[in-house]
């Protein structure tokens, strides 16, 4: 069965604008990105974003588009657990902390 | 290939104004369009020191159309500049029109200096933000050290593959920032063409030679191979459409030119492509108005789609044979494979259907009638003319209309349809060719919106003529309302008269009345021969219509009027 959320792997150059680039284009056609994740590629200028998409007649066109970005090195469709990025808030949720309206102290 | 204009010494203390200079210099740039203001000072201090020639506009939006007169007609980037803030902003349509049309162009602007960013300073805006949808590629610089990178990357990016408009905002500091500069040859390899299978080159050649009744269909991405897309159709026996920014491409008294297509293309040439059992797409986008309802455009055809952009094929429509690549190189290789099919049945048919349905012209005869002038502007001149256009009524007639013989003779706003691109661009064209008439065609709505570029005009004598077909409405707005909304004519008519001849006047240009001349014809040539800018007036009647006409988002067959 095809996975209703595929994602896509990009390997972009890491500069505070590259994300705006990514994400204006899928906006730009009313195309949800349900889940994001950035990290840097140690050692190089450049950072890997996993984007979980929607599947469908648009995705290669997105594709193709997030090709023509200058900033944008590579994509992938690589083959990963639907519940990968489901997975993800458990692992985040110890750090979690309250922060109080107004409060200048992060924790 | 760049050329170095300004030899620096080995190594010297320079600004990072002096540097961009020094590196739009060395890129062969010799004229650039722009307004200053406080954050492009450092950058303006470093032009007044250098080789490079400053064009003063009188907005934003006229530099950067300026800027895309030049680069339109020379076919490589140009500059312009303008400060931060509101100076910004100002340039976003021409940037963004230069996008749709993919002209290439640097723009550079200024931005506050690099602590102030993110506090709301004086004259600040996100201009990396703002630039991102309208550019093919843009910078926000943050070190002096990068400029020579940013500045050679923008340059090969807007002229490389499909062309467009690179946006570099450089904050006041890094302007007025030092480095030590040794002339290194950062001028970076231009990247690569992509690729062509052979296999599709054999696939498309066999397409075109089973074909009976083929058409080639001929956009703005073809403009580079203009000997191979008439050596197809000549030698292949191929009637040829063109979309509006490919006029010219093929002129247009060719045997085989079809003129235009689409919503205001003529007649029997959206009849001819309803019957085509084979189109070639050559560097064109399928555009909506161009195809009308795309399901239905050319329904029986196969499709053999030639595009640099991987990302136009397949994007409307589902080519059979898809190849990315350089349309003439394309050609190059695609042509030896086309064998001369004298295609006797399907050339009489498309004859037959030019015949039954001919152009309609009313008034083509009277030099005071809206076909009528354009025919007689054409006879003053003798076809190496530029012709630049507003957007609407006038647009749409003078593209029907005119006959082209070259691409680079035509520039218009055909993506994004910017009303007040015409003035500008044609003074871009006077500049990048002075020994060049250039005749703006425009309406007294389009006109309005960049009038104040007169002065630019004036101020450097440029030997550019506005002629202004002027009906006292938005011609295309009272066309649709009256055709589409119950001629219910609302907000599209100008009751105000304004009086176009003392305006012009006012701003140091010749102007010519033709209503009020003995002879039009002999007042408009005098008008057009004698050297700098002048304003050629005629009034027009606002209830003319651009016909044919397809109604938006219907079937190309559904043609509405004469």
């Amino acid at each position: 069965m095809q996975n209703q959320f595929p994602v896509l792997e990009l390997i972009v150059r890491n500069h505070p604008g590259v994300m705006s680039h990514v994400c204006g284009l899928f906006a730009r056609r009313a195309f949800n990105v349900e889940g994001i994740v950035c990290l840097p590629i140690s050692g190089s200028e450049q950072s890997r974003i996993w984007l979980q998409v929607q599947a469908g007649d648009q995705l290669e066109q997105m594709i193709r588009q997030l090709e023509k970005l200058e900033d944008v090195m590579s994509v992938l469709k690589p083959d990963l657990d639907s519940d990968t990025f489901d997975r993800l808030p458990a692992m985040f949720k110890h750090q979690t902390r309250t922060v109080a309206p107004g409060s200048t102290s992060v924790v | 290939m760049a050329t170095s204009a300004t030899v620096l010494p080995q190594t010297r203390r320079i600004s990072g104004a002096q540097l961009i200079v020094h590196l739009l210099e060395r890129q062969g740039i010799t004229m650039i369009s722009g307004i200053p203001g406080g954050t492009v000072l450092p950058l303006y201090d470093a032009l007044s020191e250098s080789s490079i020639r400053h064009v003063l506009a009188r907005h934003e939006q006229g530099a950067g159309f300026i800027a895309q007169g030049m680069a339109r007609t020379s076919g490589k980037a140009a500059v312009c500049v303008a400060c931060s803030g509101p100076g910004a902003t100002n340039l976003v349509t021409a940037i963004a029109d230069a996008r749709m049309d993919s002209v290439p162009l640097v723009c550079i602007t200024g931005q506050v200096p690099r602590d102030m960013i993110g506090t709301d300073a004086f004259q600040e805006v996100d201009t990396y933000g703002l630039s991102i949808p309208v550019t093919k590629h843009n910078y926000l610089v943050r070190e002096i050290a990068d400029l020579p990178r940013v500045i050679d990357e923008a340059f090969s990016i807007a002229e490389s593959g499909r062309p467009g408009p690179v946006w570099i905002d450089v904050p006041k500091d890094v302007q007025s920032a030092e480095l030590d500069y040794d002339d290194v040859a950062y001028l970076i390899e231009r990247p690569a063409l992509p690729e062509i299978s052979s296999q599709s080159i054999l696939d498309a050649a066999a397409m075109i030679n089973a074909a009976e009744r083929p058409i080639l269909y001929v956009g703005g991405g073809a403009t580079n191979a203009v000997e191979q897309v008439r050596e197809l159709a000549e030698h292949g026996h191929l009637p040829a459409t063109m979309t509006l920014n490919g006029l010219g491409i093929l002129p247009t008294d060719h045997p085989r030119s079809l003129g235009m297509l689409g919503m205001h293309g003529a007649r029997s040439t959206n009849l001819i492509m309803n019957e085509a059992d084979l189109l070639v797409v050559l560097g064109a986008r399928f555009d909506d108005r161009a195809i009308g309802l795309a399901e239905k455009f050319c329904p029986n055809a196969s499709i053999i789609h030639v595009d640099i952009d991987r990302a136009e094929i397949g994007k409307i429509r589902q080519p059979h044979i898809a190849i990315q690549g350089d349309v003439g190189e394309v050609l190059t290789r695609l042509l030896p494979r086309i064998t001369s099919d004298g295609r006797e049945e399907w050339l009489a048919a498309v004859s037959d259907m030019q015949t039954q349905f001919p152009d309609h012209r009313p008034g083509i005869e009277d030099p005071l009638t809206h076909f009528g002038v354009i025919r007689a502007v054409a006879k003053c001149v003798d076809g190496s003319e530029i012709i630049t256009t507003d957007v609407g009524q006038h647009q749409m007639w003078v593209a029907q209309s005119y006959p082209f013989n070259r691409p680079g003779q035509w520039l218009t706003s055909g993506g994004l349809g910017t009303m007040g691109f015409g003035l500008p661009a044609a003074i871009g064209a006077a500049l990048a060719e002075p020994s060049r008439k250039v005749l703006c065609f425009s309406g007294d709505g389009s006109l309005m919106m960049n009038i104040q570029e007169m002065a630019t005009a004036a101020e450097n004598d440029l030997d550019v003529k506005i002629i202004l077909m002027n009906n006292r409405a938005l011609g295309l707005v009272h066309q649709q309302q009256s055709m589409f909304y119950r001629e219910n004519v609302y907000g599209a008519t100008y009751l105000q008269k304004t009086d176009f001849l003392a305006i012009a006047a006012g701003f140091g240009l010749d102007t010519c009345d033709l209503n009020a001349a003995e002879d039009p014809e002999t007042a408009l040539k005098a008008a057009i021969d004698k050297p700098g800018p002048c304003l050629i007036h005629i009034f027009t009647n606002p209830e003319e219509k651009v016909y044919p006409m397809v109604p938006a988002g219907a079937a190309n067959t559904h043609m509405l009027g004469e």
